[in-house]
């Protein structure tokens, strides 16, 4: 239900081209005088971008040779010499990682069914995706230095830390699949008298569980990888032991922690691979 | 039994979707609502269960007045209507039994909902209906298994489950072919003779609406402009509701054609097939 009499010009033009069997599909931006500038912006953009790069190679070439010590460790990590220390951290991260996980999705269900505009009221909905965007403005990081310093060095500030960022993650995603959902059954479940808790249950909770399960897998992953990096800054787990072995250049045991991270994320990568399909 | 009085909608959008309508449907009465799409057929039904709000006016089902009752009032109300969708709008995820339970809801509290600890006799009931549509063998699958048909007779049960006094029955074959959509509204129409319900059926299909109801409101643009037994409509008064057009083959002989070009349809044949959507 195109309006034809507002620009019938060019549809004149096209449907003479037309008749001779020429077409192509419309451009996105109609006016051809703004397509060139946005093209000549963005070329612009690249080129004022390269020249502003700074770098120094001299600086480049020392670090090199770090790195390549760095990556030459990797040829014979070492697993043995500081194995309790790796096998603390290891076990206090993946504690931190589920703890932080089951919590966080937990929090996160209230919050996400909040934020779905269209099974909220307005004031719900605001005040959930505050707390959403709260979550997901500050980087993991800046928050575990906010809870080392409020809960001390350790796994707890680390678990209040991850559990804080997966609120916001799962509230988002979970929000924004129930906005996704069949809006019919929603009428239907709602038609029989059916309670609000009765109707969540009967008729949001069915379209978005494999999706929810789905992402709290997904978030499980991402809470173990973001362990090692908050680590770093003390709030424990493997983060912790890997920061330690990169200051006393103990790069043999940095290599092999770094392997068994790798290790731990292929093979939750491929459990929840398997689980979502068992949930479809 | 309903009874609505001035009803009128104006949706946010300042469009005026239903205007002063005001209409009676005793017990027992099968009535449908036909008109041109966008006539505000789903509004008016929508408006007696109220899942939208009516703008103004009253509408009285058994003497109360449900336009103003909340909270668990309103779920009282709505308990006793029950509602058959268009695209059947079963929740595909769950089982055919718990759809037909879900019928149930508003008389069990939350706990044995969300425990699915359904008392012995809502079991019985929901086997029964099942058995009466044909599907008891099915109970369970899961409601994406289905074929269109089967899932609005799921959807029948549900809303049978509910032990209505009224049905509002949207587009009940919009989706489905031929041969299924009488299937369909003739269980609807049988089903609310064999327990005395009054029922709203919106539907497009003139001629189907003619062979199995009591009786026919045409809406044109929001407003009343037809209302009597479906003999009464003639080329004349379909006019009225749709608009110019030739009618000559829907009105008068619709009772043998139908049936004939019924029997004609071959279901292998690709024409003929129910049209999408």
């Amino acid at each position: 239900m195109s309006n034809p009499s507002t620009d019938s010009g060019a549809d004149q033009q096209r449907l003479a081209l037309l008749k001779d069997g020429i077409w192509k599909p419309l451009p996105l931006i109609r006016d051809a005088r703004w397509r060139w500038a946005l093209n000549a912006a963005v070329l612009l953009y690249i080129v004022l971008a390269w020249l502003s790069v700074d770098v120094n190679w001299s600086r480049v070439a020392q670090g090199m040779d770090r790195g390549v010590a760095f990556m030459a460790s990797f040829l014979q990590p070492d697993f043995v010499t500081r194995s309790g220390e790796i096998f603390t951290g290891l076990k206090e991260s993946l504690t931190m990682t589920l703890a932080a996980t089951v919590i966080g999705v937990l929090l996160a269900i209230p919050v996400g069914l909040g934020a779905a505009r269209n099974i909220s009221p307005l004031p719900v909905y605001l005040f959930c995706r505050t707390i959403i965007a709260l979550s997901r403005t500050f980087q993991e990081i800046i928050i575990a230095i906010l809870f080392v310093a409020m809960f001390g060095f350790g796994p707890l500030a680390g678990v209040v830390t991850l559990a804080f960022a997966t609120i916001g993650f799962m509230a988002k995603l979970l929000a924004e699949d129930i906005e996704d959902t069949q809006k019919e059954p929603l009428e239907a479940i709602r038609a029989t008298g059916a309670s609000w808790l009765q109707w969540v249950n009967y008729a949001v909770q069915p379209q978005v569980m494999p999706r929810l399960i789905g992402l709290s897998l997904y978030r499980l992953d991402i809470n173990f990888r973001e362990s090692a990096v908050i680590g770093i800054v003390g709030a424990g787990g493997i983060g912790a032991t890997l920061n330690t072995s990169i200051n006393r250049y103990d790069y043999d045991t940095s290599a092999a922690i770094l392997l068994l991270i790798i290790v731990i994320v292929l093979m939750s990568e491929y459990l929840s691979g398997y689980v979502r399909k068992w949930t479809q | 039994m309903l009874t609505l009085t001035g009803l009128s909608k104006r949706y946010d959008t300042g469009d005026l979707a239903l205007t002063d309508i005001t209409l009676e449907v005793p017990a027992g009465q099968v009535m449908a609502l036909i008109g041109p799409s966008g006539a505000g057929k789903s509004t008016l039904i929508r408006c007696v269960n109220r899942l939208v709000e009516p703008s103004s006016g009253t509408v009285l089902l058994d003497g109360q007045d449900i336009t103003r009752v909340r909270g668990t009032k309103l779920r009282q109300a709505r308990r006793q209507i029950g509602m058959i969708f268009q695209n059947y709008a079963l929740v595909e995820r769950l089982s055919v039994m718990e759809n037909v339970l879900s019928g149930r809801l508003a008389y069990l509290g939350f706990w044995r909902s969300f425990l699915r600890q359904f008392p012995s006799s809502d079991i019985k009931q929901a086997l029964n209906l099942l058995e009466r549509v044909g599907l008891e063998t099915m109970f369970d699958k899961r409601g994406d298994a289905l074929s269109g048909g089967q899932k609005q007779r799921v959807g029948i049960a549900r809303a049978l489950m509910q032990n209505p006094k009224l049905l509002l029955v949207d587009e009940p074959t919009a989706s489905l072919d031929p041969k299924t959509s009488r299937q369909i509204m003739r269980l609807i129409c049988e089903l609310c003779r064999e327990q005395q319900l009054a029922a709203v059926i919106n539907i497009h299909d003139v001629v189907l609406a003619q062979q199995f109801v009591d009786r026919v409101v045409g809406l044109r643009a929001g407003k009343l402009v037809f209302d009597g037994p479906p003999s009464a409509l003639t080329e004349k008064t379909l006019t009225d509701i749709y608009g110019e057009e030739d009618w000559s083959t829907t009105t008068g002989e619709t009772d043998e054609s139908d049936e004939a070009a019924a029997a004609a349809i071959d279901p292998l044949k690709p024409i003929g097939q129910g049209g999408h959507p």
